[in-house]
């Protein structure tokens, strides 16, 4: 199992180049969640407008968790809630699925290039830390749209 | 001289081949270390041979289980100069400084509630002050954060400078006449430093304050003698210097006179439905079956460090330092966070690369078979002062040689060669 299977390029590439990075919206829920065993941190403001969500964040860590808040945030930005909630829980079961990918996982477009990273437990958490703060993020927005 | 070829052969781990079959260089000492054969065979010939509860029952594996724990204790204890009775032993370090904050929380609790405390030392009030160091481990800050909660006790820190160094420019005011404990590390598991022990316990003596010196880091590398640093508490951790997981060590200075912290089975003198008085040390402090194959086992680790000196071994570690310091210093990206001399400190190294994540430095010379730790070594606000997320750091012990602080070298080249860093 050689790193290159977990720093592919794709992942290098929005890791030097990332997508979306920068708190650039204005009202949303932000939440900031950190990876205690690294210092990894992100801030991330999410809102559903129009049924559609909005994202933006901003964050420090390894290339493995810059990478997937970049992926990320070009996967879920402007498409629906439920939408976005179902890639979460794809992109989880990738992430858990120790190197094999998952059946449904073509939704996940470039992301599925973190299956290589599911090989490395110890890696796991940096590429869910994006996705975690955005899930929290979005149930504290639907919770608080439902009141 | 350390034969290291002869001592890697006596630690079996160590010849084991990681990932696509690279040899293993093993520099994560400072978490824990490995561990010789005759430690391994110690902890199997007792679960063999011995194993039975100590200090009860009245057979003859009892007998010989009990023996074999209070000689393992004779040998630790006088392995760091104290005397049998002043040393108990715990789970690891954290449990050590957590007992001695518990016994301030609960002696404050007592006087507080008018109920007469065995030792006025350990009752705290509000404005009292407890002075700790700004390169703490968690281990030395967060029980102490919850102490001072509790009691309305007051923090206070001995500041870093930008050379990893203690700055004891205001010892006189930070320690002063409201300060009633000062708890200190005397290696630092992120920076290298070794404190300048005597100056800190000196002051704190002046003001009759009780000190506590976590050691995790320089008793399983120095010599190490704690009557003539005349300290009132030490703590270490066995799997730190090549004994088994799971055991600690807690120092007491004077031991009779320290409140008990864990209290049930074996700790006691009588008991009745209404109320118990308690054993003499170190029985006071060991509550409930102890694990006596991990402290038999860390009795063989000290006969191994002692065969070889603990001279040796930090001259050892000191010239590998040196080495590495100076390898690592000729690549303009290596950034050193702690002292780059040789002066007052130990064979730990933390460093940052370019603005490469130590996660992903960690990650390349992990695949050449570089055991490192990266991360905050759980010293989080070192890596606040400096402005670091956090860094890598290497550490060496007894076992390691040129040829590993060579791999270093060149595996940090590699890391930015492999990111594309010039």
């Amino acid at each position: 199992m050689s790193i290159d299977n977990l720093y592919q390029e794709i992942i290098l590439e929005h890791y030097r180049h990332p997508q979306g990075k920068g708190i650039s919206l204005e009202n949303g829920v932000e939440v900031h969640h950190v990876n205690p065993s690294c210092g990894d941190e992100i801030t991330l403001r999410a809102a559903i407008m129009d049924e559609k969500v909005g994202v933006s964040y901003d964050n420090t860590g390894c290339s493995i968790s810059q990478a997937s808040a970049s992926m990320m945030w070009e996967l879920v930005h402007g498409k629906p809630a439920t939408e976005v909630l179902a890639l979460e829980a794809e992109f989880l079961a990738l992430m858990q699925s120790k190197g094999q990918g998952t059946d449904e996982d073509e939704s996940l477009s470039d992301a599925i290039a973190f299956v290589g990273v599911s090989q490395f437990p110890a890696r796991v958490k940096c590429a869910l830390l994006p996705w975690m703060a955005l899930k929290d993020a979005l149930l504290q927005n639907l919770r608080s749209n439902n009141e | 001289m350390i034969d290291v070829a002869a001592v890697k052969r006596d630690f079996p781990i160590l010849s084991q081949r990681v990932r696509a079959n690279r040899e293993l260089i093993y520099l994560d000492s400072a978490a824990t270390s490995q561990k010789p054969e005759s430690v391994i065979n110690a902890v199997s010939r007792f679960y063999q041979n011995t194993n039975a509860a100590i200090h009860r029952g009245a057979h003859a594996l009892a007998e010989a289980a009990t023996v074999e724990f209070e000689s393992a204790r004779e040998k630790i204890a006088h392995f760091i100069g104290a005397q049998s009775h002043e040393i108990c032993f715990t789970k690891n370090a954290t449990e050590s400084i957590n007992a001695v904050t518990y016994m301030f929380l609960n002696e404050t609790i007592k006087a507080q509630r008018g109920i007469q405390v065995e030792n006025p030392h350990f009752a705290l009030q509000a404005g009292d002050e407890i002075v700790l160091t700004q390169m703490e481990h968690h281990a030395n800050l967060v029980p102490w954060q919850e102490l001072a909660l509790k009691t309305g006790a007051e923090l206070r820190f001995i500041p870093l400078n930008t050379e990893g160094r203690l700055d004891l420019s205001d010892l006189e005011s930070i320690i002063n006449n409201k300060t009633r404990v000062v708890s200190f590390v005397h290696q630092s598991n992120f920076l290298g430093t070794i404190n300048p022990v005597n100056s800190i316990i000196n002051r704190a003596k002046q003001v009759g304050a009780l000190t506590l010196l976590d050691a995790c880091q320089s008793v399983p590398h120095l010599t190490m003698n704690v009557k003539s640093i005349d300290v009132d508490f030490a703590v270490f951790s066995g799997h730190k210097m090549l004994g088994p997981l799971g055991v600690g060590v807690l120092y007491l200075k004077d031991p009779n006179s320290a409140p008990v912290f864990l209290t049930g089975g074996s700790m006691i003198e009588k008991v009745t439905l209404e109320k118990s008085t308690y054993a003499q040390a170190p029985q006071r402090f060991e509550a409930g079956t102890q694990a006596a194959a991990e402290v038999i086992g860390l009795a063989a680790a000290v006969d191994y460090l002692e065969q070889i000196g603990m001279e040796v071994i930090h001259r050892h570690e000191l010239a590998l330092t040196k080495l590495a310091l100076e390898g690592l210093m000729q690549i303009p990206q290596v950034n050193i966070i702690g002292p780059t001399d040789l002066q007052e400190r130990g064979g730990i190294i933390s460093f940052t690369l370019a603005d490469l994540h130590p996660h992903d430095v960690g990650q390349v010379l992990d695949e050449q078979g570089i055991a490192v730790r990266v991360g905050h070594h759980c010293a989080w606000p070192i890596c606040t002062y400096f402005n670091v997320p956090a860094t890598t750091r290497a550490s060496f012990y007894l076992y390691n040689d040129e040829h590993d602080v060579e791999m270093l070298v060149s595996g940090v080249t590699r890391t930015l060669d492999y990111f594309g860093v010039s």
